[in-house]
């Protein structure tokens, strides 16, 4: 075997976002010998980015908010694809652990009465996200990293995990590079957390960093676990659109939360005409009643411009389709003529800045130009809700990277939540599944083929450079895998995306291993690509227009579909599709969230429903 | 744009030829090099929107955040210089090893909380956050850090120092109207406090704009001379910040929306 340094411990955790540091946190407290491993430097995890606020029931605004209300919110906005029993431990125990941060010194903004202050967001019923201004991740991830270090736990920072060991279908560890400089790192481990996160960097407009290429999923997969979901894929609707370097940067739905509304390029605000059959009943039909809705939500439905993200991002690119968009192919969201500049620069400090240092626009005093972006993927590694097990023994899978949740659309704010809910199960789990399990062997053959994949690029002869495929691969996934979907478009990005993987085995990287950006890369394109092709294939399959997946050759949900996950696993390094039903909803709680199933969804060209102006 | 390449403390600045488009910072200029003539430049950077404060550098002799500084700052054909910082040890390119943080945020005494109220809630007024918010807000980029003459060119005042950054965390914990731990007396003997003669650099280019020196320094500085000075004013002090928790007000929760 080759030489590499050996780590030993007995709960891995990899990913230092709020669910990793939350699992690292659990799992040590527990008793187990834990560490943590990120690609980045501690505290700067995609979680660091998050703007709007945190999902939680306090009913600290609203004392009609309980976790049956968000427990409904949750499923209705994930168009019921949910596994409902993640859903119920999230809204029954999102609470406490935005408690938890309050104890360990976050400082969220508050109400009149000392407590914590929630603010508006899409698909909540009541004003439900706790928050500090438009900064709600930073809080967060500096009040887990600064109760993680307290804790003297071990991190490893600016280490990539590349592929999982295992033990006869266990885990067994793991087997990663330092980035700084190039060396190979081995983990023994009994069990492994994957708190990875997303898949975001293989399209062109995201708002997602270049951590976000999927690693998680891929070593799941790899290993011979399960993932579903993945053509459930979140386009959030208002990313940035101009100037073209800050194309896709996030502009947080605290906007709207806070009262921003979307217009198009004559000034109309367009939503009223996109409200869909299913969100009728709680949606207000005129501009007069959406706006009386902020103050007074007991006696005025809410305002469409906070339907759930999917809707909006299909109006907005409906709209700009239709010829209705402004100048740089966007819409206009507009919080200058609603608010005053002061309570906007107070309650959006970031947005404010963001929009002045980068765009030369004030947004106290213009519109923002803004379009749909890549932002989540509700799809991922299937966990058991209780335990965020994955399905080969050892493995836990928190955050964006698990799936389940979030169904076939993730609510704003509820992904922060989910982060502590889960990550906090993972960590105890994990740490209690160790306490049983017998020592795990290192397979040397294993670790020497995955140790020569990762040093391969200095070596083989090729012409390619990884930067070029990664900006194609990023047009492959925009053009033909994006808010709008068909299936010969889908098939040709199967076809351009097996071009893509055989332009990345010629790849040949330059210069030493000490903190090379262009190794690293050449080493995520197997990850991106692996993953664009989960999702493309996913996406073929699902024959209907379901939350964050629409098909313009299938514009309805279909009832049957809306039983079903698709499953993806790898035999024999191919991979295999099927679908499979999903848990039935108790009849306890199918109670609570309504009869009424999705069904009237149009996919593109004009909108579903006229109410409102026209 | 000339950017510094090397691995450890040998190296040069190169000059690079590149294209550039609107709206661009320096960050997007850095990525197009590094895409087109340099794939092994080593940079650190995240979110490209000044949140996570991992692309700090040194442009043009100034410390900045990469990713926030517009190209359209500088004129047509002007030289453009990107260093690393300069008080930390290089390890290649634009990278450096920042580990003296990490070090450092190790010896800070944690938050320990007050009891709660008799109800079991917590109640704190936003008047009392807003200040704590304010230090809240550091990204940890460490460029204040990267400026301070105290650690800048003097290694050997490392050890004993630990910088603008933790004295603003430290201000944090010490301010927060919930916590109970004392730390005035470590925050001078380890963390150096008195080698502060309050220049004010650091919070010149804070890109959170926190006002390092004013809000949090020089707070600071009362308190340990106080305690230090004032043997009743310190066991107040504890008293104060260990003793009872207030009770709950009585009036009922209001459920006035936020936007109100
Ligand atoms: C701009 C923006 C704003 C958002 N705002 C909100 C909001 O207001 N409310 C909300 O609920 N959600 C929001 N989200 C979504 C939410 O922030 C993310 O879904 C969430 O933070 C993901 O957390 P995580 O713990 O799963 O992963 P992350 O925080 O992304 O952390 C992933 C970690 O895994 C590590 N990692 C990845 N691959 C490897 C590997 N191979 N080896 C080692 N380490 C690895 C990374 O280094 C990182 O530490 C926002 C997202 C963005 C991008
Ligand atoms: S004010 Fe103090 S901490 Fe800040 S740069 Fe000057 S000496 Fe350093
Ligand atoms: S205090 Fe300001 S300059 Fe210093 S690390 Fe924090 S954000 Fe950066
Ligand atoms: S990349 Fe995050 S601050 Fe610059």
């Amino acid at each position: 075997m080759a030489e590499i340094n050996t780590a030993t411990y007995d709960v891995v955790v990899v990913g230092a976002g709020g669910a990793g540091l939350r699992a690292a946190i659990e799992a040590h407290g527990a008793g187990a010998k834990t560490a943590v491993v990120c690609k980045s430097l501690l505290g700067k995890a995609h979680t660091v980015m998050a703007e709007g606020g945190i999902a939680a029931a306090l009913g600290n605004v609203w004392q009609e908010d309980n976790w049956k209300v968000h427990f409904r919110d949750t499923m209705r906005g994930g168009k019921l694809l949910n596994n409902w029993r993640m859903a119920q431990l999230h809204a029954q125990e999102a609470p406490d652990r935005v408690l938890e941060l309050e104890e360990w010194g976050a400082l969220f903004d508050r109400t009149k009465d000392g407590l914590i202050l929630q603010r508006d967001f899409g698909g909540h019923r009541y004003a439900r996200l706790a928050h500090v201004g438009d900064r709600t991740g930073l809080e967060m991830i500096r009040t887990l990293q600064d109760h993680l270090v307290a804790q003297g736990i071990d991190v490893f920072m600016e280490c990539t995990v590349r592929h999982l060991l295992t033990d006869g279908g266990r885990v067994a560890g793991a087997i990663a590079y330092w980035r700084q400089s190039g060396a190979l790192l081995l983990f023994q481990a009994k069990a492994v957390v994957l708190a990875t996160g997303g898949v975001g960097k293989a399209w062109k407009v995201t708002s997602n960093s270049w951590e976000y290429t999927g690693d998680g999923m891929a070593m799941a997969l790899e290993a011979g676990a399960d993932l579903i979901d993945m053509e459930m894929t979140q386009f959030h609707p208002t990313g940035m659109i101009w100037p073209p370097s800050v194309r896709g940067l996030l502009v947080t739905e605290g906007v709207r939360g806070d009262g921003g509304t979307l217009r198009n390029a004559s000034g109309e605000r367009f939503m009223f005409k996109y409200i869909p059959e299913f969100f009728r009943a709680e949606t207000a039909d005129n501009e007069a009643e959406a706006d009386r809705w902020f103050e007074d939500k007991r006696n005025n439905r809410r305002t469409p411009d906070l339907l759930p993200r999917d809707e909006v991002a299909r109006a907005i690119n409906s709209e700009v389709k239709a010829g209705r968009g402004t100048e740089h192919g966007g819409v206009f969201l507009d919080i200058a003529t609603r608010r005053p500049a002061d309570y906007i620069k107070r309650r959006l400090p970031s947005m404010y800045h963001q929009f002045k240092e980068l765009a030369d626009v004030d947004i106290t005093k213009e519109q923002m130009e803004i379009g749909p972006t890549l932002h989540y993927i509700m799809g991922g590694i299937r966990v058991d809700p209780d335990t965020a097990a994955a399905t080969i023994p050892g493995l836990y899978a928190a955050g964006e990277v698990a799936a389940g949740m979030h169904g076939a659309n993730r609510l704003g704010g509820n992904s922060l939540s989910d982060l502590l809910v889960f990550g906090r199960r993972a960590g105890e789990a994990a740490a209690e599944y160790v306490k049983g399990a017998s020592t795990v062997r290192i397979d040397d053959a294993q670790v020497d083929a995955f140790a020569k994949r990762l040093t391969e690029p200095f070596e083989r002869p090729g012409d390619e450079n990884p930067y070029a495929i990664h900006a194609d691969l990023q047009e492959t996934m925009h053009d033909l895998v994006g808010i709008i979907r068909k299936k010969e478009e889908l098939e040709e990005a199967l076809a351009q995306l097996e071009r893509l993987r055989s332009r990345a085995s010629r790849v040949r990287v330059t210069g030493t291993r000490r903190y090379n950006p262009g190794w690293h890369l050449a080493l995520d394109l197997e990850n991106l690509i692996g993953m664009a092709e989960v999702v493309a294939r996913s996406a073929l399959l699902r024959t209907e227009s379901r939350g964050g997946h629409t098909r313009e050759d299938f514009p309805k949900a279909d009832p049957d579909w809306g039983t079903k996950n698709v499953v993806t696993r790898k035999r024999d390094g191919r991979l295999a599709l099927t679908t499979e039903p999903i848990p039935a909803v108790p009849p306890e709680l199918r109670e609570l969230i309504g009869e009424d199933k999705p069904q009237e969804m149009v996919a593109t060209g004009e909108p579903a429903v006229i109410g409102g102006k026209e | 744009m000339k950017i510094w390449r090397g691995e450890g403390s040998a190296g040069e600045h190169v000059e690079y030829v590149v294209p550039i488009d609107a709206g661009m910072v320096v960050l997007d200029v850095v990525h197009r090099i590094q895409a087109t003539h340099a794939p092994d430049l080593a940079v650190r950077w995240n979110c490209k929107a000044g949140k996570c404060g991992s692309c700090s550098a040194e442009v043009n002799g100034a410390p900045k955040l990469m990713c926030m500084t517009r190209m359209s700052e500088f004129a047509t054909g002007e030289a453009i210089t990107v260093s690393p910082v300069r008080t930390f040890p290089l390890i290649k390119d634009l990278v450096t090893d920042v580990s003296f943080n990490y070090e450092k945020a190790k010896t800070i005494p944690p938050f320990k909380p007050k009891p709660k109220d008799p109800d079991g809630k917590r109640r704190m007024y936003q008047e009392d956050v807003d200040r704590v918010q304010e230090f809240h807000k550091c990204i940890e980029c460490f460029l204040c850090q990267d400026v301070c003459h105290v650690i800048r060119d003097h290694e050997e005042n490392k050890p004993s120092f630990s910088g603008p950054r933790f004295f603003v965390r430290l201000a944090a914990l010490e301010m927060h109207p919930l916590d109970t731990n004392d730390r005035l007396d470590l925050i001078r003997a380890k963390h150096g406090l008195g080698f502060c003669n309050i220049t004010k650099c650091c919070t010149e280019v804070c890109p959170e704009d926190i006002h390092i020196t004013d809000n949090a320094i020089i707070p600071l500085k009362e308190r340990v001379v106080t305690a230090q000075y004032d043997p009743i004013a310190w066991a107040l002090r504890r008293i104060r910040r260990t003793g009872p928790a207030l009770p709950a007000p009585s009036v009922p929760p209001s459920k006035e929306p936020p936007s109100a």
